[in-house]
């Protein structure tokens, strides 16, 4: 575990806002902090939750943990990184809690890779001149955020922090608390996961026509 | 310089994701970074790649609704109003 960046065991919900008292300057600097970072942590937190109440909840009460916990961040240029590990802890215990309620959503599959512009390059569709540039081209944003929400929390989590906010691998692991390599295996299976649903919803809402070929649907 | 070895497709597209996440260095960078500019095929799967992590990427700041700002503006000033020392905040 990072040294300069100390888990926040030290939080909870019990403990009072106003019960730290920081040096005078560091509530300004926290705030232009927290703003800075808020459409980043807002963003994340819909995709994690897949619900806007739901995400706002998380980036008040990741927010508030922050501020309960500023002793432990030691160097304030890795504040974004913390504040985002800060929101998975609070995702996570949430879900925790909903899994003790409730049956956890089933993995799927290891079955292979799938990538879209393997399919795109079947020899019986090369005769289009581009195809992944066109599919590209005709992809909506509600087309990527559904794909998105459709990969299950355990590789969409990492999808989102390396591909939709651009977290370095060390920042994932550090925010989620596992080593690099799980990151990593997580990351590919994540982008498979997420192409095959890019690929499935395109064909269902005419992005791509359906292939002449009955193996590759 | 570079030890950088010459790597087949195989090679080169197990370590793309890497490549275009910048967590790729050393030789094995160097190595698929010449394999990109010999090889078609997997320069356009990196192109493809590489666009479609740009355009996930469009989702990173979404905006955020101006009622939940203000409410995040109300809690930091909460922290700043408990972070003024006390002999001065009675002042």
């Amino acid at each position: 575990m990072d040294p300069m960046l100390e888990p926040n065991a030290t939080m909870t919900r019990s403990v009072s806002v106003a019960s730290y008292q920081p040096p005078s300057d560091t509530a300004e600097w926290f705030g232009r902090s927290v703003l800075g970072v808020l459409p980043d942590l807002v963003s994340a937190a819909r995709r994690l939750t897949r619900n806007s109440a739901d995400a706002e909840d998380l980036v008040a009460e990741a927010v508030a943990k922050a501020w309960l916990g500023l002793a432990a961040l030691k160097e304030r240029d890795r504040f974004r990184g913390w504040m985002f590990r800060i929101l998975t802890n609070e995702f996570l215990a949430q879900r925790r809690l909903l899994a003790s309620q409730h049956e956890s959503q089933p993995l799927p599959d290891e079955s292979g890779a799938f990538s879209i512009f393997e399919q795109l390059h079947q020899p019986f569709l090369l005769w289009w001149s581009n195809p992944e540039k066109e599919f590209l081209d005709k992809l909506l944003r509600e087309d990527i955020v559904r794909a998105i929400d459709s990969v299950p929390e355990t590789f969409r989590m990492v999808v989102i922090y390396a591909d939709v906010q651009g977290l370095s691998y060390q920042e994932i692991a550090d925010a989620i608390g596992v080593p690099i390599g799980t990151v990593r295996s997580r990351l590919a299976r994540g982008r498979s996961l997420l192409q095959k649903a890019l690929w499935e919803h395109a064909r269902d809402a005419g992005v791509r026509t359906r292939s002449k070929n009955p193996d590759v649907t | 310089m570079s030890t950088a070895e010459a790597i087949n497709c195989e090679e080169a597209l197990r370590l793309l994701a890497v490549y275009l996440d910048g967590e790729l260095h050393g030789a094995e960078h160097t190595s698929v970074e010449r394999h990109l500019k010999t090889c078609r095929s997997c320069f356009s799967r990196s192109e493809f790649e590489s666009r479609l992590k740009s355009e996930l990427s469009q989702l990173a700041r979404d905006d955020v609704r101006p009622a939940f700002e203000q409410q995040i503006r109300q809690l930091i000033t909460q922290f700043t109003a408990s972070s003024v020392e006390p002999s001065r905040d009675r002042n």
